[in-house]
């Protein structure tokens, strides 16, 4: 049997609003002593009331138009009723059958392929975020815990998407896309390890021929990109094996187990919730009217298409770059200032797509904090324009500018690695190395294009790499030629 | 006379004129509370030392001739669910013994700004649940007009203490009558604002769509006065209103010649007690003779108003009380193996039998498959209530209508029956569904001495016209004026 895969998503992202979403602690929580970025309100202490912050409602209808969704003028809060340490009202401040936004949509590139894809947006949603626990060792084994109510009414906006995702990497590149929407419309930082944002997805077969939709399971847990589409294609394969064995699969939520790289159950459809929704009486109506919603659209910001688009148009790179360069709203800003420093936008974009991505993954450092600014990597550049650095010279500078922080001329001055640029002294030990392989040159004069090569090496050996390898080819030519 | 007996209008003035000091009533208050309030039990906690230094720095701005604020030397007694920072506030329960708010109400605040002494907290109904203070945790308040009898509900220990002259004035708060029956079992005076004229902030929740916060007097006057200090927008509090706060006391003193009152005819069915009937009878006739026009008005949901209040109440009441969890503050069980049996254990020990009632009610009515069968259609019922007062309003200023359909009834009599104790509100649980403001107050006694109290009903915001109408009936009536006698050898329950 075929089987098509349906995965859908709900998203949350914290908003990056000065203050929390119903009093004025600060949202930035995270580091804080426990339980000292709180108050009456935050706390739920008996006898507080929520006043919803006016800007969290403007960040989230620029998040709601960035996905294309119809605002309501009119939309309301629910109360989201259940019992957890992490809840200090047991009961979530939420939005249920009047959301903020519905019917939108968001457009993703498909990987190695011109096909574009519509992923709808069903609804998206503002309520607060909840405290967290801290248990000595793990769940299972602690014999208390301990909670810490600082995260406790942060602003959160839940994205809901329609079931369009056929493959885990499409849901990859959807959330790798909203992020970058969300850092380009100032509202959130998108930062899934720290949890700024949050995914959780829902997984099925479809049966290809009948079209039957399979049972659904619930996927949390996943704190990166690479988690989830790790955990998506775990829980994919997992659903497949269960049908090739005729097993039933049932409806449940799952958490993804990133060390063991599994999903297990948490709990089943029977265990599940009744939130027992209602108004929340202690808020008004959320209007949003049209002065607002033009006010707002009128301020938006470059998004990362319109942005992708005005890279392909102005720097001449081609379009794979510029997705990739707008994939992040710093590392867009970071080519763009170097753009701003240096004209040749195609070697900077190599530059930082090749080099400054690897070292930055590989050494798990955001672009905010690269040790290497557009300032410095140009800095690099045009020492090469000068002939100073030969282009693998560069890759070890870029690497010590990396490791150091140290602009690019600091660290050839202290490491000597220049190219020789006195020909006579690159005549020498051309010279020399000539008359140490009297063998090479005969069998270059006999036709072995590759004997010179040998003695091209053999002169970038003695020199450590500081020759330009052009020029002593040549010398090396005109001086053994027959 | 002793001072505690004074109106607040009556000692702004004589502290103002210099005739006696804000200490000296704060003595009397104290000294008729050690007299009385053992036989009483109006009061949970006692604030003697602030009051009295309060007390002395109000009269240390009269000798310096500073200007002085509106309340300045009033006594207020606060119902203990009204947040007071660092003064317990339990709200009658166990679960919440022990809880010290590290805030004040806005209401609170306002008092303080105003000069008013906050005096201490009192008894009352766990969460606001019940009709005579008997659900409190620490035991019943009886009513001063009779220990034998309650003081009404669920502000009975508020009411008690203001007809015990243990205040001069107290605050209450009302959901379903919770101001207005025990003003009127105590032969105070009791109002109710529209929802949205005092702030709730600080005010811990029982069904945050009905609760407001009240002043209980023993004057129509203080009741104006009150309502001047507390009453406003609040940025702490969504649904306060934003609109200007009248001058209530001027108000009071203009005449009725003209105002149009409606009856409504469903309110005088059975279960009305006689002597009820007919001091309300009594009342309309007065209201006549002072020019107003009297007129028998329908309000044909009022049947339905019980029901749909219990419903849209608990509902709230389910998920405002779902926060005592013994994880923050508050009662904590001991012994429990694990999170779900600490929460379950916690609330079996923490709550009382009428609150566990109401929170398993609201539960059952917001859960799925039955939200649209209960919750909603409360929700639709209550429409039709507000419409059918709005309709009245078309023609009336004023609605009159007993507050109580019996006077203090004993105690332990409808505890063993919520059902027929529910009944006590049937009158007062319409006007907090409408959201509409309301006032009770005195208007005769039983022949065995019980006060019976009259409810005027206005259209929202007009807290004015319905302090003025109370005002002109206060000053017009022939009734004697009278003071409950407090002995114990009236209490023969007493153990």
């Amino acid at each position: 049997m075929k089987e098509e895969v349906v995965i859908g998503l709900e998203v949350h992202i914290q908003l990056m609003t000065k203050a929390k979403m119903f009093c004025h602690c600060s949202t930035d929580y995270i580091g804080k002593e426990p339980n000292t970025n709180t108050c009456p309100v935050c706390l739920g202490l008996p006898g507080s009331l929520p006043v919803l912050n006016k800007k969290v409602l403007e960040f989230a209808v620029r998040t709601a138009m960035a996905l294309n969704c119809r605002i309501n003028q009119v939309s309301r809060f629910h109360r989201k009723n259940y019992f957890y340490p992490d809840l200090p009202k047991a009961y979530q401040i939420s939005q249920y059958d009047l959301p903020l936004g519905v019917n939108g949509y968001m457009e993703i590139s498909l990987p190695e392929s011109d096909e574009k894809r519509r992923i709808g947006i069903t609804r998206v949603h503002i309520e607060e975020d909840a405290g967290k626990l801290i248990h000595e060792g793990d769940i299972a084994s602690s014999s208390s815990s301990l909670v810490d109510y600082n995260r406790c009414g942060i602003p959160l906006v839940e994205i809901v998407t329609e079931p369009d995702f056929r493959s885990p990497e499409e849901a990859r590149i959807f959330l790798v896309k909203l992020r970058s929407i969300v850092q380009h419309l100032g509202v959130c930082d998108g930062n899934m390890e720290e949890g700024s944002m949050r995914c959780d997805a829902n997984v099925s077969l479809k049966n290809a021929k009948s079209g039957a939709l399979g049972t659904k399971a619930e996927i949390k847990n996943m704190n990166s990109f690479k988690a989830v589409k790790k955990a998506l294609q775990f829980e994919v394969d997992r659903q497949k094996k269960l049908l090739a064995e005729g097993i039933e699969i049932i409806q449940e939520t799952r958490h993804w187990d990133e060390s063991k790289n599994i999903t297990v159950s948490m709990r089943s459809k029977e265990e599940a919730h009744d939130y027992r929704y209602f108004p929340e009486p202690d808020l008004l109506p959320l209007k949003v009217d049209l002065k607002m919603t033009d006010e707002i659209r009128r301020n938006l910001p470059e998004l990362p298409e319109a942005r992708r688009e005005r890279f392909i148009k102005n720097y001449q790179i081609p379009e794979y770059d510029a997705e990739i360069l707008t994939s992040s709203k710093a590392l867009g800003d970071f080519y763009e200032k170097a753009t701003s420093l240096y004209s040749n936008s195609k070697v900077l974009s190599n530059w930082i797509m090749g080099e400054l991505i690897r070292y930055l993954n590989e050494n798990k450092v955001e672009i905010e904090d690269s040790p290497i600014s557009p300032e410095k990597l140009v800095g690099m550049l045009k020492l090469m324009d000068e002939g100073i650095i030969s282009g693998k010279m560069a890759k070890d500078v870029f690497e010590k500018m990396f490791k150091t922080g140290n602009g690019a001329s600091q660290i050839v001055k202290e490491s000597g690695i220049t190219q020789i640029t006195d020909e006579g002294e690159l005549f020498k030990v051309i010279d020399k190395v000539i008359k140490e392989n009297p063998r090479s040159v005969e069998d270059f004069n006999e036709g072995k294009e590759k004997a010179l090569h040998y003695l091209v090496g053999q002169v970038m050996r003695y020199t450590k790499g500081r020759a330009k390898p052009d020029f002593v080819f040549d010398m090396i030519k005109q001086r053994i030629k027959k | 006379m002793t001072l505690n007996q004074l109106t607040a209008h009556e000692a702004i003035n004589l502290i103002k004129k210099k005739r006696i000091t804000a200490y000296e009533i704060m003595q009397d208050i104290f000294n008729q509370i050690d007299k009385v309030d053992n036989l009483i039990k109006a009061f949970l906690v006692i604030n003697r030392e602030e009051a009295l230094k309060q007390a002395k720095e109000i009269d240390i701005k009269v000798k310096n001739g500073e200007k002085l604020p509106p309340l300045a030397g009033v006594t207020v007694a606060v119902k203990d669910i009204i947040a007071t920072r660092g003064t317990e506030t339990t709200c009658g329960s166990k679960i919440l013994k022990g809880f010290i708010p590290p805030y004040n109400a806005t209401v609170i605040n306002r008092l303080k700004e105003a000069g008013a002494i906050i005096i201490g907290k009192t008894n009352m109904d766990e969460f606001a649940m019940g009709s005579s203070t008997e659900n409190s945790a620490f035991g019943p308040t009886r009513n001063p007009w009779d220990l034998e009898r309650v003081p009404g509900g669920s502000s009975g220990g508020s009411a008690a203490a203001v007809a015990a002259d243990e205040t001069i004035v107290a605050l209450g708060t009302d959901t379903g009558g919770s101001i207005r029956q025990p003003a009127s079992l105590c032969g105070m005076v009791g109002l109710k604002p529209t929802y949205g004229r005092v702030s709730r902030y600080g005010l811990i929740a029982y069904a945050s769509s009905l609760d407001q916060i009240g002043p209980i007097t023993k004057d129509v006057i203080d009741c104006a006065l009150i309502m001047k200090v507390i009453s406003g927008i609040d940025s702490h509090d969504s649904t306060s209103a934003n609109l200007p706060v009248p001058d209530y006391i001027n108000s009071c003193r203009e005449g009725i010649e003209d105002l149009r009152i409606g009856v409504p005819q469903e309110y005088f069915i059975e279960g009305i007690d006689q002597e009820v009937k007919i001091a309300i009878e009594r009342t309309l006739k007065l209201f006549e003779s002072l020019g107003a026009k009297v007129e028998e008005v329908s309000l044909p949901h009022t049947e339905y108003s019980l029901p749909a209040y219990y419903l849209i109440a608990t509902a709230e009441a389910s998920s405002n009380l779902a926060r005592y969890d013994g994880v923050q503050y508050g009662y904590r069980a001991d012994n429990y193996k694990d999170l779900s049996f600490m929460y379950k254990k916690t609330r079996s020990e923490g709550f009382g039998n009428e609150v566990k009632r109401r929170i398993m009610l609201g539960t059952y009515a917001l859960s799925s498959g039955y939200y649209d069968a209960y919750y909603l259609k409360a929700q639709k019922v209550r429409t039709l209530i507000k419409e059918d007062f709005d309709k009245a309003f078309e023609k009336y200023d004023i609605l009159i209508t007993p507050t109580s359909p019996t006077p203090a009834f004993k105690l332990n009599e409808k505890v063993a029956d919520p059902l027929t104790m529910y009944l006590s509100d049937i009158y007062t649980i319409p006007v907090n569904l409408a959201g509409i403001p309301a006032i009770s107050l005195n208007c005769g006694y039983s022949k065995s001495n019980l006060p019976i109290g009259l409810q005027i009903i206005g259209k929202h915001f007009s807290e004015e016209t319905i302090l003025r109408a109370a005002f002109n009936f206060e000053q017009n009536n022939e009734i004697e004026k009278k003071k409950p006698e407090i002995s114990p050898a009236r209490c023969k329950e007493e153990a």
